[in-house]
């Protein structure tokens, strides 16, 4: 058989079947180069620590604060059932919960609006939403500090409409204020982009077979914004439960969640074992909310 | 009788763009009628304001003489069947059809039993567990029809309910169509682009241009006796000799000559007479005729249709479509021969702008 010319330097001559497969070959072999980049980097800094992570969550603490990686054993998942273990898990999950249903109910009503808008007054107020995005992160959650804080603009106001002087900062409240305005840009453009592509005909056609507009929005509208929902709602529930910066300045040390216990785990408790063990769990209950959200979003994953 | 639908004096403004203007227009109970125009003439508005999808800016539009104009499409006693259907993606074919009755709170198995009834009735018989994706565009049609005639509507609104089918497909939803319209005897107010369509199907039919209601009519009225110039040329093909009126009987040509053409217009409008192709017959030029029903010229081109051959002839300034039916014995006229185009003085009519 004679050598079949690559594509790229082919000279003009009848097809064969040869050089179609060798055709076929090279595109996918330039596709598979063009994506390398990108396995190297997140097999080398994402998969390789993750296998670190699952090895040192089943090691042992020794006496001095280091780590023996021998003598495997389950001591740090088990600790996992103590109560105070058990409530910030629990206490992390409702709040993240929580963050991603105020986001919802708040997000929705503007993205459909957004959706609804002439482009231009769209592109506008999507840069109103990206603005945030300008800032630190660290920096606009110090930002809620002053807000909240002693003597910021919040007691004032409750001062002035006779409510006292009441303070949010280190509560859990504070927390969910915190969170919900870090993660509602997440909630808005899944949102946006999932209504957006919806056929506002179907709207009308709903209201024109006697659907009210609650029911016309029920039957309609959110069913077939569903991805949407559950692309945002994947977006601002999993970086809530693993939220470390935010927690840590808006909740004090009254309100202990998961992040923050790892890191304890790690800097000042100095238990490897058990703050991998903890990532772990972490982990995997960001996959299977995910997983099973997907599911019932009629996807599979 | 009554009107099933009243239409008095509608306006419908989008900023400054005027979509329709002061129409009046009463379609009667049990009718089927097209609303036909070029895309932009305000036909679809017309239609958005009968179904609720649109406010009138002003002006009054009664259903069986109950005025409707402010009342949201759910209150309305009329259902439509969207331009590309706008089936809900998310229901298969039975919910679809259900979903009206659904809304209007009938039981569960009463709406499921007439659902089904209804997906009998345009012959999807089977069909019902298939969502809209894995339906046919013709299927998809009849869905958005037994979705829409579930509900039993006073009056059935269809925007351009063929237009996403092909042509045999067209042709046949264009009988069945009209079959169930006479079997239900509900009326249908039918928007089509599509001057054909519009002259099969309906009883009567209406013409808009530029938000204006143009004329309305039989198809029958509107074709032989077309009120304005755009008419004419909208419907059907046609000629349009230039010309002024002369006097009641006559008009006279752009290049002088004289032609017999009926009209009540002032001397000296301007006016155009038009010719229908099929009325028009190629002659020898020596062939007996009346000269004021006649005109002169040269054959430019022959197109074999098969059943029929179109002539294109020059006449002075300007081409005329002749089109003769393709008989056993018919002569034909060989590009660059000279011929004389005439007519029935009876079969033209005088249009104005």
């Amino acid at each position: 058989m004679t050598a079949v010319k690559l594509p790229s330097d082919a000279e003009a001559a009848v097809a064969t079947p040869e050089f179609e497969a060798a055709a076929i070959r090279q595109e996918s072999r330039r596709g598979f180069l063009l994506a390398m980049p990108s396995y190297a980097y997140l097999v080398l800094f994402f998969a390789v620590p993750l296998v670190i992570v699952v090895v040192y969550s089943f090691a042992t603490r020794n006496r001095f604060g280091g780590t023996d990686l021998s003598g495997w054993n389950l001591a740090s998942y088990a600790r996992l059932s103590e109560p105070i273990v058990r409530d910030i898990l629990f206490r992390s999950l409702w709040l993240a919960l929580l963050t991603t249903l105020i986001c919802l109910v708040i997000a929705y009503p503007f993205a459909y609006y957004l959706a609804t808008r002439t482009p231009v007054v769209r592109n506008l107020m999507l840069v109103f939403v990206m603005i945030p995005f300008w800032t630190n992160f660290l920096v606009r959650n110090y930002a809620w500090r002053v807000i909240l804080g002693n003597d910021g603009p919040f007691t004032d106001v409750t001062e002035a409409i006779g409510l006292g002087e009441r303070e949010l900062l280190f509560s859990k409240t504070a927390v969910v204020l915190g969170l919900v305005y870090s993660f509602l840009p997440f909630m808005i453009l899944p949102l946006y982009a999932a209504i957006e592509r919806i056929d506002k005909r179907l709207l009308e056609a709903s209201r024109d077979l006697y659907a009210s507009g609650w029911q016309s929005f029920r039957k309609v509208l959110l069913p077939l914004s569903m991805p949407g929902v559950i692309a945002g709602s994947i977006l601002v529930f999993v970086p809530s439960l693993g939220a470390y910066v935010t927690p840590d300045i808006l909740g004090g040390s009254k309100t202990t969640l998961l992040g923050s216990y790892i890191v304890t785990q790690f800097l000042t408790a100095r238990n490897w074992p058990f703050g991998a063990a903890l990532s772990f769990v972490l982990m995997a209950v960001m996959l299977t909310t995910t997983v099973v959200y997907f599911r019932k979003g009629g996807r599979t994953l | 009788m009554t009107s099933a639908v009243e239409i008095a004096g509608i306006t419908k403004r989008f900023g400054d763009v005027v979509a329709v203007d002061n129409i009046d227009l009463t379609i009667a109970d049990g009718e089927f009628f097209a609303l036909l125009g070029p895309s932009g003439c305000g036909k679809t508005t017309t239609l958005r304001m009968i179904a609720g999808l649109e406010f009138p800016t002003q002006g009054s539009l009664k259903i069986f003489g109950d005025e409707v104009g402010t009342l949201p499409p759910n209150k309305r006693p009329v259902n439509t069947v969207f331009q590309n259907y706008a089936l809900f993606p998310h229901l298969n074919a039975l919910d679809n059809v259900a979903f009206g009755l659904k809304m209007q709170g009938v039981d569960k198995s009463t709406a499921r039993r007439r659902a089904l009834e209804t997906i009998d009735l345009v012959q999807l018989t089977g069909m019902d567990a298939r969502k809209p994706s894995e339906l046919s565009g013709g299927q998809q049609q009849r869905v958005a029809l037994a979705r829409a005639l579930v509900n039993q509507p006073k009056v059935l609104l269809l925007d351009e309910p063929l237009g996403a089918l092909d042509l045999k497909l067209r042709q046949e939803m264009q009988g069945e169509l009209k079959n169930l319209q006479q079997n239900l005897g509900v009326s249908f107010v039918f928007v089509t682009h599509d001057q054909e369509e519009a002259l099969t199907m309906s009883d009567r039919m209406a013409v808009m241009n530029d938000g204006k209601l143009l004329q309305v009519g039989t198809p029958e009225e509107i074709y032989e006796h077309p009120s304005n110039r755009f008419v004419a040329d909208f419907i059907g093909q046609t000629n349009l000799l230039e010309g002024r009126v002369l006097d009641s009987e006559t008009v006279c040509l752009a290049n002088g000559e004289h032609v017999t053409g009926i009209s009540d217009l002032p001397r000296g409008s301007e006016v155009a007479v038009s010719l229908r192709p099929e009325r028009a017959h190629l002659g020898p030029l020596d062939e007996i005729h009346s000269r004021q029903a006649a005109v002169d010229g040269v054959v430019e081109s022959v197109t074999y249709l098969g059943n029929a051959r179109v002539y294109h002839v020059r006449f002075d300034w300007m081409v005329i479509e002749v089109r003769e039916e393709n008989r056993p014995g018919s002569t034909l006229h060989e590009p660059g021969t000279s011929v004389s185009v005439s007519w029935d003085p009876s079969a033209v009519s005088v249009v104005a702008d």
